[in-house]
């Protein structure tokens, strides 16, 4: 922000060497929380996410470049505020929330009303967050996180994140986040809930498709037309779903 | 020292605020008084006169400044001297001593892994840690590690080389 001249505070606290912000976990009740101080590269090794959180585990990975992963965190990226950052799409898409922590003690903000405008947020100035959550997940969850980007470390032309949670085979909650193509996050919440109370059908994805399509607010630039970067939305939305089936045959 | 890598005058007006700050690099305490909005690339170039860590683009993007913080590789363009306090870094300089070359510039010289070097330092100390956490990488494992590193000459396929060599001969020592 500084070095874009996007700001110019006159003081910067560092939060680095404040102790006990560096983990993720699972709680009993199965929501994973991410501290503040908890880098990209940490989650992108992590075994817990591997196993337990799969649109946080497809996402890591492709977190800016592995140098900047080392010193990133998914806090920072939400704080940050980017409607291009690639966590604030995965976040929407799982319901998660931040924990804000200021003189007044601690409150919780879902994801997708932190964020007010490019690089805006709704924290006090005098709160920082100090976690950030993703629920309990109702039933057993899948997903994954797409990205195009010219080249590693470029911001995303477009990056799509969704993520369902499956009881007995059916889709018991869906979300789906998208990055790049719009003045902040999206939550594609229409393309999310007609895959929710069915198994997933190549009709229901279509139509997940077709809807996160209509959900994105693409401006033409050098990284796309509008045009290509709404059919990308859905692209990644059927190529991600369409995943998850192939998945599960193979699982059978 | 007055000469051509000394960029700005080291000295602060009176008016700024400074920090002590003390700074093992290459394994050797270091001290100095910095303004806080001093970055630690500048830090090394400017005050240590380490001028192996090269600035490139400033923004993060092009890891020509890549260090290794407390034995992570990070780009120092974007972390500042005070965020150093009491830490490790390490710089190209510290790969080996004057008259010696390390494995890792070794395999640059064998496998003519650099043409114009600008982005030669940050590329070894990225290869650097690769090779410690995986001393045996695959092409791709290392062109996913130095893929926060770009070189404009586009050589890849030689530095891509290069640390192969390095491996190897890092395995036979």
């Amino acid at each position: 922000m500084i070095k874009l001249r996007f700001a110019s505070p006159e003081m910067l606290v560092d939060i680095n060497e404040i102790p006990g912000l560096d983990y993720h976990r699972i709680d009993p009740d199965g929501s994973i929380h991410v501290g503040a101080l908890c880098r990209h590269a940490d989650l992108e090794r992590s075994s817990l996410l591997a196993s337990r959180q799969p649109t946080m585990a497809s996402a890591a990975p492709l977190v800016a470049d592995p140098i900047v992963r080392n010193r990133g965190t998914l806090v920072g990226s939400l704080c940050h505020a980017d409607p291009q950052g690639d966590w604030a799409s995965v976040m929407v898409s799982l319901d998660g929330l931040v924990v804000a922590e200021g003189p007044g003690g601690k409150r919780s903000i879902p994801v997708k009303d932190l964020v007010r405008g490019p690089f805006q947020t709704t924290l006090a100035y005098d709160e920082i967050v100090v976690e950030a959550i993703a629920p309990a997940p109702k039933g057993t969850p899948a997903g994954g996180y797409l990205k195009l980007e010219r080249r590693v470390g470029d911001y995303a032309t477009v990056g799509v994140a969704v993520s369902i949670d499956r009881d007995g085979g059916k889709v018991t909650r869906a979300g789906i986040g998208l990055s790049g193509v719009g003045g902040s996050t999206i939550s594609a919440e229409d393309a999310a809930q007609v895959l929710v109370g069915e198994s997933l059908t190549a009709e229901s994805i279509g139509e997940a498709a077709s809807l996160s399509a209509q959900a994105a607010q693409p401006r033409s630039d050098h990284r796309g037309s509008a045009s290509y970067k709404r059919h990308l939305v859905s692209v990644f939305t059927t190529r991600i779903l369409t995943g998850l089936i192939r998945l599960e045959e193979e699982a059978a | 020292m007055t000469s051509l890598f000394q960029e700005v005058s080291p000295g602060a007006a009176e008016d700024t605020p400074t920090r002590q700050i003390t700074v093992t690099v290459n394994g050797e305490s270091r001290t100095a008084v910095v303004e806080p909005r001093l970055v630690l690339a500048h830090l090394l170039r400017q005050a240590f006169h380490l001028t192996g860590t090269h600035t490139g683009c400033d923004t993060s993007n092009c890891g020509a400044c890549t260090v290794l913080f407390d034995g992570t590789p990070v780009k120092s363009c974007t972390m500042f001297a005070v965020q150093a306090d009491g830490h490790e870094v390490m710089t190209v300089e510290g790969l080996a001593g004057p008259s010696e070359l390390h494995a890792i510039q070794e395999g640059f010289k064998e496998e003519h892994g650099l043409q114009c070097g600008f982005c030669t330092p940050g590329m070894m100390m990225a290869s650097k840690a690769l090779l410690e956490e995986n001393p045996n990488p695959t092409e791709d494992e290392i062109r996913w590690a130095l893929s926060g590193n770009l070189c404009r000459c586009t050589g890849y396929q030689n530095i891509v080389k290069a640390v192969m060599w390095a491996a190897k001969k890092l395995e036979d020592q």
